[in-house]
């Protein structure tokens, strides 16, 4: 399973209701219910992911994410978890209310843009930086959003939810193996993984 | 949806099957319907597959739609010129695989394909109900399906299975008997039928009553209104496809020849599918069953009867889990139905999960082998039936 994941898979306890925004092929969500006993669900936009997923045995529905988190009841899920799609959403305060709205605790992963070879390529090159994970052209990336952990540390205070938790972390985007970044990791992760809440 | 059924090309088959019969509400205890009226004897003619294991909870109940009957595969003897009407999804390792799971199908009272129906001698009068045959609702043939099921001594219900017509009683098993479904997979359906659903149905039935033969019913001993049925069919095979299907299907071309014949015989392709499919469907079909049954299916409305108009109320009487499937083309049961269907199920917490399936068949989709919907249900089954044997770890 890809690293971030796998950190996120040992913040949650067992036993655990947990809903995968952009669940992909499921692999978090398999994994979750057969080593943590979760009760598992996700959402996925993609078609053929959704098939893959709901092939597999799990229970998946289609469709956006920011439409489909309205419709759960407050405090449905123990975890709600965003990983590696952040970046993606339009609306980031309003999908993350939501997730807060919808369970006790969110949790978000996204890549870091202030990594120092990104500040490398943009300081040197004078291009708008690709990387291995944000590796699209300006013209043709589904990343709207640049954001850096500093950013997103900024955000929690400036929207109003707490960060109970943050790793960040030098792995690539599918990679198995990484390693927890704890001196400069504004500079030097490549993801930030945050375990939020309410304030109470 | 009889143009789609094929011979297994692996030859994988659930084998010969039988036919069986089941009668129930004999007076003076006959079964009341929906309306108040009364109605017995009830025939169901049904078919099952596969075996009831012992703890009796391997069941699965698939509910046919309008024109379908209780063969949903295999064949009756060897030599069958075609399978049953869902043979590539049901059979030995198939979708829903008949190793596995006990699969019962019946004919929903109202049909002419073996149940009780219009076209059955009615007890007083000694000939074909006709007219006078009661209307029955999707409720009514529910609590039909249900008599069987005590009959065949199953309590629980692994998985109820139904597209179209066969969702709509799906949706109201999953609202009586809340506790008897532990899942649930409807397929391009909707909580009630959309005005433009009522008025295809309407035009179908004025087919029908319009032609002379009809006589008010009163058919069965003279010529039959074969015409008005077949336009009827015409309109529902229209309402089935898409225009994208038609498209790649006919286009515009011609039916055996060059040019244009400049009269009124068949032209185009589309022209001569449509006859060919009236003229096939009423060789089976009885046009008294045409019209009670879409009538049924009309009249539906789970939100009314079961949530005071809401849907979420109307689903907070259900405890299954949800497969719910749409498909791309369907402009009969448009996947806006089926996603407010999702949508309630949700508001409840129910464990639901939905595909909008990329089809260009329209709503026949749901009949044409597919390796993605067979993936999905097989998934699903194998997940619920697992479920059942330990505790879940789904949502």
């Amino acid at each position: 399973m890809r690293y971030d994941l796998q950190i996120i898979a040992s913040w949650i306890e067992s036993g655990a209701r947990v809903l995968d925004l952009g669940c992909g092929e499921g692999e978090l969500l398999r994994y979750l219910i057969h080593h943590r006993q979760a009760y598992g669900s996700g959402i996925e936009h993609n078609e053929a992911k959704v098939a893959e997923c709901i092939g597999k045995g799990l229970s998946v529905l289609q469709g956006d994410i920011n439409e489909e988190v309205l419709d759960y009841p407050d405090n449905a899920f123990d975890y709600v978890i965003l990983s590696q799609t952040l970046q993606q959403v339009y609306e980031p305060a309003a999908l993350i209310r939501s997730m807060l709205r919808i369970g006790k605790k969110g949790i978000v992963s996204f890549p870091n843009f202030s990594h120092w070879g990104i500040r490398m390529q943009l300081l040197f090159s004078g291009f708008a930086p690709v990387s291995k994970q944000l590796p699209h052209q300006w013209y043709d990336t589904p990343n709207i959003r640049v954001i850096t952990i500093k950013d997103f540390r900024k955000f929690t205070r400036e929207i109003g939810f707490k960060i109970l938790k943050e790793v960040a972390i030098d792995t690539h985007s599918e990679d198995r193996y990484g390693k927890v970044i704890k001196i400069f990791p504004n500079l030097r992760a490549t993801y930030g993984i945050f375990l939020i809440g309410n304030h109470v | 949806m009889s143009e789609y059924i094929e011979h297994d090309k692996d030859k994988i088959s659930v084998g010969i099957v039988e036919k069986k019969f089941f009668t129930f509400a004999e007076p003076p205890d006959e079964m009341t319907l929906e309306s108040g009226a009364k109605l017995g004897p009830v025939t169901i003619a049904y078919e099952t597959y596969g075996t009831l294991n012992s703890d009796r909870t391997n069941a699965i109940l698939i509910l046919h739609a309008l024109s379908g009957d209780s063969h949903v595969a295999g064949y009756y003897k060897p030599g069958d010129e075609k399978p049953g009407w869902w043979d590539n999804m049901v059979g030995p390792g198939k979708g829903i695989d008949t190793h596995k799971y006990f699969v019962v199908c019946s004919n929903i009272i109202g049909s002419c394909m073996g149940s009780t129906g219009p076209c059955t001698l009615n007890p007083k009068t000694v000939l074909p109900y006709a007219l006078d045959f009661p209307v029955v609702t999707i409720g009514d043939m529910v609590n039909a399906q249900k008599a069987l099921m005590d009959h065949l001594g199953i309590k629980r219900i692994l998985a109820a299975i139904g597209g179209s017509i066969g969702g709509m009683q799906l949706l109201e098993w999953c609202v009586r008997y809340p506790e008897m479904v532990v899942s649930a997979i409807p397929l391009a359906t909707t909580t009630k039928h959309s005005a433009l659903a009522i008025a295809f149905n309407e035009v179908a039935r004025q087919a029908i009553m319009a032609d002379p033969n009809w006589n008010k019913g009163n058919y069965y001993f003279g010529p039959k209104p074969d015409l008005g049925l077949a336009v009827a069919r015409m309109i529902g095979h229209i309402t089935y496809l898409s225009d994208e299907s038609m498209r790649l299907k006919f286009g515009r071309r011609l039916q055996d020849k060059n040019d244009f014949s400049f009269n009124f015989d068949v032209d185009f392709q589309v022209e001569s599918y449509l006859r060919y499919q009236g003229a096939k469907f009423v060789e089976r079909f009885d046009a008294n069953s045409f019209l009670y049954i879409t009538k049924a299916a009309d009249y539906y409305d789970m939100e009314k009867l079961h949530g005071n108009e809401s849907a979420v109320k109307a689903f907070s009487k259900t405890a299954a889990k949800f497969l719910v499937v749409s498909f791309t083309s369907d402009w009969l049961y448009p996947t806006y139905q089926s996603r407010a269907m999702v949508k309630a199920m949700k508001k409840n917490g129910l464990d639901v999960s939905f595909c909008e399936i990329e089809a260009e068949w329209g709503h026949d989709a749901f009949l044409i082998p597919n390796q993605r919907l067979t993936s999905l249900i097989r998934g699903f089954l194998e997940r619920v039936y697992k479920e059942t044997q330990q505790p879940p770890h789904a949502i």
